[in-house]
């Protein structure tokens, strides 16, 4: 543990006391480890660790839980937000997230998903969108892009017989219930400073009982998109964000805050 | 005392609440009592009925195919009710809607005009009033006065106004029945 | 004496809740059980305080039972048959990650959309498993409303006690008549947090996880052992029966639930021809009273079950009699009741030849 090393005198850089100490599961260069540090500091930063009760879907972040030091519950595949509406409603007094992938928060979950945000549960929901099923082996997802290739679209996305990306983050931002919405990503240093003071923001619009505070975080999937994680970096932005782009979709209006 | 009893006729014609009224009163005289209603999809119409067993002892089955009475109100109803009732028992009948009147002669069979008598009274709604009152002068198992203080309880607190004239149609029921 | 009032099934159920000290109810409306969320929706929160919440389908509701259920609060749904069909993935999930929770299967007649009119039909579905993987849910079969009420009490008492999901099996027919209750005193919400409630981790303890996930087999294994043997206790402890007029009868009638009732007017009707019929009627479905029969499958000279459904609780009254005497079954299906005459009737002809 890193409380037992050795503190050099002039640190600038330590593991979040949230993230606990054992080895990731996750790809080289995936997006899931960055977020996932982004939003132990966070935990950290404000203070929340004894509030923050956490919720972890089905995909790759199955045993999110594993990594943070907190308190959390899995969920069944897609129903991640239904799960943290239960545990919200019983403990309004915590804050509450659910971490969801696109096949989970966008396929199978899309109506509990919609009307989770329809309601405007006052919870965080971070979903990450890398346009793949990753754990399952790089089957197409919900958000795959158009042309792009998986395994269940060899050719690559032909819109006409798979349907069409699908924009969960637009799509909420309609919703009465969502309070703030944003894109991000965790692709450049700088990125990752934008995610986390996002995911701060929805924690906090949280405790003041706002309502679903929606972060998607687009990412990348090394393994799946057959690239280094380098390579996968350059393909995000030159793909996936000029479909997804990113910045703030809902924010609290002027007069609120 | 065990009095099994299935009430039938159209939806709205308040056959339920007659079932209803008469185990609540049943309560208060500590009986046993069950009320199974028929239930439906429809939400207007249709036809209705309920079981409505009152009792000294424990009750058994709630579900019945035989009756000690049966109180009808509509024609769709004697026709499916009037071979249930026990030999010996009775069928109630509202006879102003009726074409085809009951042809039994193993049973006692009391026919009213209570709907022509409500009309005269005029609010057709206490026709099951009128029905009730004929059924307890018929078969006197429960307290007139315990009657009423159920009919307290099933009638919705808006409609309390109405309570003196529910007594007296039921009070005009049992007149109707000639002893 | 509690206070005595006439009360639908769905009713009372729903009042039973709030006076268990309920934290929280999440369902969703399918007849013939909706008066539960009505009752619920329209006295539950300014009594108590507890959390009502009308999900978007059954799925939502049994995934918000898994997240509040988590939480160590006391939770609640209710469904008829589709619906708690819809319910079997989420209550793998809560078994599996020993969550306490109580749900209620008004059935209707099955398969599919079926009917709205009663059945028994979700048997075997809610004894065996229901959903996917090795699981059992303590199963109460009521009948009588006041049954319906008491259920509740004991049910959440079960679900914690072994931290498991109870399961109260009632139909249609219960759900909507009304009979007499006694209620019991409201008892108050309690402010306990089980040790292993997610509730917040404070620095004084590890981390509380809800999972029913284990990549790795061994420990799968594990932990499914430590749930087998848990259901070895639960079968131990819990069994519950009611068994009328069995000694020295010369046949036993066995149901559960409503048609229980129907086969104690059957009986009387047996009785009244001089015929000597006992009962047996399961309380708990699972855990089922094999010994009730076994004990009585030497002395008599065959068993009727009756049941609205093809056949299901059959398997295991055939295994508590263990081939050691004639078991008969009468069932209807779709919706349809026996009635008492009818019972009596089938009676006649599979054990007397066709009169008494």
């Amino acid at each position: 543990m890193s409380d037992t090393m050795q503190v050099a005198e002039n640190l600038v850089y330590k593991k979040p006391k949230t993230l606990l100490d054992v080895a990731m599961h996750y790809c080289p260069g995936c997006g899931h480890s960055t977020t996932h540090k982004i939003l132990c500091e966070v935990i950290d930063e404000l203070n929340i660790q004894s509030e923050v009760v956490g919720v972890a879907p089905v995909g790759c972040s199955v045993i999110a839980y594993n990594y943070l030091d907190i308190d959390m519950q899995e969920a069944p595949h897609g129903r991640a937000s239904a799960v943290a509406t239960g545990i919200k409603r019983v403990l309004p007094e915590k804050l509450v997230f659910s971490y969801q992938g696109d096949g989970d928060l966008a396929a199978i979950g899309t109506g509990e998903t919609l009307h989770t945000c329809n309601r405007g549960e006052n919870i965080l929901i971070i979903f990450i969108n890398n346009g793949i099923y990753g754990m399952t082996g790089g089957q197409m997802a919900p958000t795959t892009l158009e042309n792009m290739k998986s395994t269940t679209t060899p050719f690559g996305r032909d819109v006409k017989k798979m349907g069409y990306p699908i924009k969960m983050t637009e799509l909420v931002a309609h919703l009465p219930g969502t309070y703030y919405v944003t894109r991000q990503s965790v692709h450049t240093p700088a990125n990752v400073r934008k995610t986390k003071a996002a995911i701060k923001k929805g924690f906090e619009y949280q405790r003041l009982n706002k309502g679903t505070c929606f972060i998607e975080v687009v990412s990348n999937c090394p393994s799946n998109w057959k690239m280094t994680p380098i390579d996968s970096n350059k393909w995000l932005v030159e793909n996936m964000l000029p479909f997804y782009p990113l910045g703030d979709i809902k924010v609290p209006s002027k007069e609120e805050n | 005392m065990l009095e099994e009893i299935i009430i039938a006729g159209f939806g709205g014609q308040g056959v339920l609440s007659m079932g209803q009224i008469l185990c609540y009163s049943g309560i208060t005289e500590n009986k046993e009592v069950s009320w199974m209603p028929s239930y439906g999809p429809e939400m207007r119409g249709g036809t209705a009925n309920c079981i409505t067993i009152i009792s000294d002892e424990k009750i058994s089955s709630p579900i019945i195919a035989e009756f000690d009475t049966a109180i009808v109100l509509n024609q769709p109803s004697l026709d499916k009710f009037e071979h249930s009732v026990k030999p010996g028992g009775v069928l109630l009948y509202d006879s102003t809607n009726i074409i085809k009147p009951p042809t039994r002669t193993d049973i006692k069979i009391y026919k009213l005009e209570a709907s022509n008598e409500a009309a005269k009274m005029k609010n057709t709604k206490i026709l099951n009033m009128i029905m009730l009152g004929a059924f307890l002068k018929i078969k006197p198992i429960i307290k007139f006065d315990n009657i009423i203080a159920g009919l307290k309880k099933v009638l919705p607190e808006r409609y309390h106004h109405l309570l003196p004239l529910n007594e007296e149609a039921v009070k005009k029921g049992m007149e109707l029945v000639k002893s | 004496m509690g206070e005595l009032k006439l009360m639908k099934g769905n009713e009372a159920l729903a009042e039973a809740a709030i006076r268990a000290g309920a934290d929280a109810y999440f369902g969703y409306p399918i007849t013939p059980q909706s008066e539960v969320l009505e009752y619920l929706a329209n006295h539950a929160e300014k009594r108590t305080g507890m959390v009502i919440l009308q999900a978007e389908s059954e799925i939502a509701a049994i995934n918000m039972i898994y997240g509040a259920g988590g939480t160590g609060k006391k939770v609640m749904t209710s469904s008829s048959s589709p619906g708690i069909s819809l319910m079997q993935e989420g209550l793998s999930y809560i078994a599996c990650s020993e969550i306490p929770c109580l749900l209620a299967n008004v059935v209707r007649g099955g398969p599919g959309l079926g009917t709205i009119q009663p059945g028994q039909s979700d048997y075997l579905q809610a004894t065996k498993g229901g959903g996917h993987g090795d699981y059992k849910l303590i199963v109460l079969a009521p009948a009588s409303i006041q049954e319906m009420v008491d259920f509740v009490k004991l049910g959440f008492d079960l679900a914690f006690k072994y931290r498991n999901p109870v399961m109260i099996l009632t139909d249609g027919v219960l759900g909507q008549m009304m009979e007499k209750v006694e209620l019991f005193d409201q008892i108050p919400r309690s402010k306990e947090i089980p040790r292993w409630a997610t509730v917040g981790k404070p620095p004084t303890r590890e981390r509380n996880i809800m999972t029913s996930l284990n990549l790795q087999p061994e420990p799968m294994e594990k932990h499914n052992e430590h749930l087998q043997a848990k259901y070895r206790e639960i079968e131990k402890n819990e069994v519950r029966v009611e068994t009328i007029d069995c000694d020295g009868a010369d046949y036993i009638f066995t149901a559960f639930g409503l048609t229980a009732r129907i086969c104690t007017k059957a009986a009387q009707l047996a009785k009244a021809k001089g015929i000597k019929v006992g009962l047996i009627r399961p309380i708990t479905v699972y855990p089922f009273p094999y010994e009730a029969y076994a004990k009585y499958a030497t002395k008599v000279k065959g068993f009727f079950d009756v049941e609205m459904n093809a056949g299901q609780m059959l398997e295991d009254v055939k295994l508590g009699v263990l081939g050691k005497a004639p078991v008969e079954f009468y069932g209807r299906m779709g919706g349809m009741i026996p009635t008492p005459e009818e019972v009596f009737k089938a009676f006649e002809e599979k054990f007397l030849g066709g009169k008494a």
